[in-house]
């Protein structure tokens, strides 16, 4: 008896700059594909359908719940993970914040909320705590009660971190 | 290694040692390992709370191609008498943890692992799940510990008989223990009182809600060495607890920990990881096995939900008389829910002629509960906090002050029964008093202020860490220690300290069981605080070691210099006898390890006694009184920390801890269903996201703890405590309710208000199957 995949289908996609050539399931998500296939597995899976937001990763400039975008979907799309952050060996201001201010405990939330920050600060340089806070409501952390990640985010707002 | 002037490293906010590969995505946590070959596995769970397993059928699941292994019960090494309990924050008894693991004759709970398969895909080892077949014959549900003791409930364990100081009962009961503490003679204070208060209080089973999911690779080689990744809070306990259960020596068993993303205590008993190894091993491959989160809430081990009746007695003048509580804690599918935790720590903080506790450790057919940060203490705050809050209105004394004129302090009594040795509650008290978030007044309408105090009294335990001296002059720090909460940062401050070296020299490198001495578990705020015992006598170790070096290269022909004449101070080796008093600089000494052995010290915790923690923590809320929503306006963390070795991830702890005790007082519980959960999800689930919470202030005071080089004390675990309790008083002041039953969702806080306007008594509205008189 044999179980009835269907067969890979080819996705190319632009990861971190770098051109990708994946081959990938129909119904794999780009979470999977981003892990299994990329290798790049800084991107985190805490729930697998959408409610906590460590999967997010900028699709097109845009944050996502790579759990929730089909693989497919991404096809000649331009994607951004956390290992896309650091450019040129600089690591993001917000990379550095999060460090300085101890924004992380164990850091499985971090790649997550990394990446919806970004989006924040790309969307509108100068939020308001309370922007901030609503552009990271859909990550869960569950170590910090999120004060530090908010203090984190809001200095490099205020430019406090180059 | 001298009594030493102005710390460099300790109290100073540096950066977490392994911060850079969190934030770049390289650190690797449970579900990133991966092994050429590896196959995928996944675990049949029972779909019924309580059934009883007449047969499993995998024949059909072997068929299918890519189907590489299949286990159930019988895979399992035979059964052998060994009874010996595991430590951890809660006890488990061997037999159970088997039974646990997966399901022997029966299956106890939603979610108890039947079989487990590995395949060579995740797709071909879901299908292969549906392809076995269980038949199970039903059985009543026993849904909350209040049925579960009724005389005549159905029984999940035939051979259960109720422990109590008493004789060994004659049937089989639900009620895995009875126990008791106290002292003196709570009817005479009660007969003392002014005022008694007397009530019931209720709280749900929690999920410790961390983000990562239990993951674990395991591999086993030609010969039958076995390997296991895994983020775990004790490496050498899990070790400990597949040797056991799989009977493999522990020298063939080496248990590798990954990053750990979240634990709370709930990352201490082996669950994955010893299907995989079973799998691995049948099929020759190396097997991997994530959970998804539905599993994870119905499979792992959540907190307890209580049962709390507490009754106060107090003087006019606000002295306490007398306090009881009886606590019926569930502990899930097998014994052992955290009643000790909960003694520990509901009267702690106060000073009771007579006093007097009972708990009832009880098992139903949910899953087996595991610790949750201060395992018991949140929920019995909860009650103690907000029975006291009412003895204070009942006094007319402000809340603060009853608790000032209560307090204990050192030499008075622990609810163990033992004497405090140095502890801070009073300076802490005196610290709220004087801070604005308690002197400024709240005001509005719909607004109010609740204050509560938690304890922990800290676990102990034995430490260990490897301090090297290595030849170009940096030192690392090995250990077993797995790293939770940002102690490799801790050890790394500390080691400088001690050591007189710059913090860059200091390399902390965490390691699995085949590579460092047995350390016992990271849990119960121990490993701070037991670690810089540890450090402390590795460091003077490798001083000592080193001093002997040292000499040789300070001595001359003509004149010998003793190990016992040399003086280490900020780097150097000094001759102190001489006149020209020659150095020789750590490097060169380090330098000698090349020929003259390895530069090793060896640093052991030892016995040490507890080093209890307080925390108040004081809310203001605002209720919405057509919603019942309730929203923080404020909320700040006061919390004795000894001396904070790294104020900012000791805050970090403290905001962690009040978010957690915040989501637990407002939002979270699992709905059950004839045992069946609801609310699997993060989005059903509530957990406070950034949205709910306002910036979590945190007010650090430091009264050093009496053991320790620095006086540091664990504070991982007591701001958990106080939250839920503080949050219901501070409902209270704001519109007049009393919530006894968490969590105080809108829905409870809405019904509750109807109630007080309509003058008719609570009858369970929660949406909470396990509720009592619903
Ligand atoms: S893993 Fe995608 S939202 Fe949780
Ligand atoms: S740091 Fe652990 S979940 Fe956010």
């Amino acid at each position: 008896m044999a179980l009835r995949i269907p067969p890979r289908i080819p996705l190319r996609t632009t990861i971190n700059g770098d051109p990708y050539e994946l081959m990938v399931k129909p119904y794999q998500t780009l979470l999977e594909a981003l892990r299994d296939e990329a290798g790049l597995t800084g991107t985190k899976e805490g729930c697998g359908n959408g409610n906590c937001g460590s999967c997010t990763v900028l699709f097109n400039g845009l944050p996502v719940n790579s759990c929730l975008v089909l693989a497919p979907e991404a096809q000649d799309g331009h994607i951004v993970t956390v290992e896309g952050l650091a450019k040129d060996g600089r690591l993001d201001p917000l990379q550095k914040a999060f460090s300085q201010h101890g924004a992380l405990q164990c850091g499985i939330c971090t790649p997550g909320f990394l990446m919806a920050a970004r989006a924040i600060l790309d969307s509108n340089p100068h939020p308001s705590e309370k922007v901030i806070r609503a552009g990271i409501a859909g990550n869960l952390c569950r170590c910090t009660g999120y004060d530090k990640i908010v203090r984190a985010i809001m200095a490099v707002a205020r430019g406090e971190v180059d | 290694m001298t009594g030493r002037k102005e710390p460099r490293y300790v109290g100073k906010r540096v950066i977490k040692a392994d911060a850079l590969e969190k934030v770049t995505g390289a650190a690797l946590f449970g579900a990133d390992a991966r092994l050429p070959g590896m196959l995928h596995g996944k675990v049949l769970r029972s779909p019924h709370p309580h059934a009883r397993i007449r047969a499993i059928d995998c024949g059909k699941a072997l068929e299918l191609e890519g189907v590489k292994a299949v286990v159930t019960v019988a895979d399992l090494p035979p059964f052998e008498e060994a009874k010996a309990a595991f430590g951890g924050e809660l006890m488990i008894d061997q037999v159970h943890l088997r039974k646990l693991t997966i399901a022997h004759d029966k299956a106890l709970f939603e979610g108890h692992a039947i079989a487990a398969v590995a395949a060579t895909s995740p797709e071909v080892a879901e299908a292969a799940l549906e392809l076995i077949q269980v038949d199970y014959e039903l059985l009543p549900v026993v849904e909350n510990a209040l049925d579960a003791m009724k005389e005549g409930a159905p029984l999940l364990h035939e051979d259960l008989y109720t422990d109590t100081l008493g004789e060994r009962p004659k049937a089989p009961s639900n009620i895995a223990s009875i126990i008791e503490g106290g002292w003196g003679d709570v009817d005479k204070g009660f007969a003392e009182a002014d005022v008694v208060l007397e009530k019931s209080y209720e709280t749900q089973m929690v999920h410790q809600g961390y983000i990562e999911p239990q993951a674990c690779l395991a591999s086993v080689d030609a010969d039958g060495n076995v390997t296991v990744w895994v983020s775990t809070q004790g490496t050498f306990n899990a070790q400990r607890q597949l040797s056991a259960l799989l009977m493999i020596p522990l020298h063939k068993l080496n248990v590798v920990p990954l990053e750990i993303g979240g634990g709370f205590g709930g990352k201490i008993y082996v669950m994955l990881e010893t299907l995989a190894i079973l799998l691995a091993r049948k099929s020759g491959r190396p097997v991997k096995m994530v959970m998804t989160r539905a599993e994870v809430f119905r499979g792992t081990g959540p907190g307890s939900p209580a049962y709390i009746d507490v009754k106060i007695g107090a003087k006019r003048d606000g002295h306490l008389t007398a306090c009881y509580a009886k606590m019926i804690l569930d502990a899930g599918a097998f014994p052992g829910s955290p009643v000790a935790g909960a003694f520990m720590v509901g009267f702690a903080p106060y000073k009771m002629p007579h006093f007097k506790q009972e708990g009832y450790d009880v098992v139903t057919n949910k899953p087996r509960v595991q610790a949750y940060r201060a395992p018991g203490g949140t929920a019995v705050a909860f009650a103690v906090e907000s029975a006291l809050d009412q003895v204070a209105e009942a006094l007319g004394i402000d809340p603060l002050e009853l608790r000032r004129i209560n307090a204990v302090e050192e030499g008075d009594l622990m609810t163990s029964g033992q004497k405090y040795n140095r502890i801070g509650l009073k300076q802490l008290l005196e610290r709220v008093a004087q801070h604005p978030a308690w002197t400024q007044p709240s005001s509005g309408p719909n607004r109010g202020r609740g204050l509560a105090l938690g304890a922990w009294q800290g676990a102990v335990l034995t430490t260990t860490a490897q301090v090297i001296a290595n030849t170009d002059g940096t030192v690392t720090v090995v250990t077993g220690q797995v790293d939770v909460t940002g102690t490799r940062t801790t050890i790394q401050q500390m080691t400088a300290e001690l050591l007189e070296l710059p913090l860059e020299l200091v390399k902390v490198n965490v390691v699995d069981t085949h590579s460092a001495p047995y350390t016992d578990l990271s849990a119960g705020s121990r490993t701070t605080y037991t670690m810089s015992v540890a450090l402390k006598n590795g460091c003077q170790d490798l001083v000592a070691h080193m001093k002997r070096l040292a000499a040789d290269l300070l001595s001359h022909p003509e004149s010998k210099v003793r190990p016992e004449d040399v003086n280490y101070s900020n780097g150097r080796f000094w001759a102190s006898r001489g006149s020209e008093q020659p150095s020789v600089s750590w490097r060169e000494v380090a330098e000698r390890s090349r020929t003259r052995g390895p530069l090793v010290g060896q640093g052991n915790s030892g016995r040490l006694p507890p080093a209890p923690t307080f925390a108040a923590h004081v809310a203001d809320v605002e209720v919405d009184q057509e919603t019942g929503k309730v929203r923080l306006l404020r909320y700040t963390c006061f919390q004795e920390v000894g001396k904070a070795i790294n104020p900012q991830q000791v805050e970090g702890q403290m905001q962690g801890g009040a978010g957690q005790g915040i989501g637990w007082g407002l939002f979270e519980y699992y709905f059950y269903q004839q045992g069946k959960l609801l609310n699997p999800t993060f989005l059903d689930y509530r957990m406070p996201t950034a949205l709910d919470l306002p910036m979590l202030d945190s007010v650090l005071v430091e009264v050093p703890a009496s053991e320790g080089p620095f006086g540091a004390r664990g504070v991982g675990e007591v701001p958990i405590v106080p939250p839920a309790a503080a949050l219901a008083n501070a409902i209270y002041r704001a519109v007049g309710v009393r919530m006894s039953r968490l969590p105080m969702t809108p829905e409870n806080v809405y019904w509750a208000l109807q109630e007080k306007g309509a003058g008719v008594t609570p009858r369970g509205h929660a949406p909470v199957s396990s509720s009592r008189g619903s």
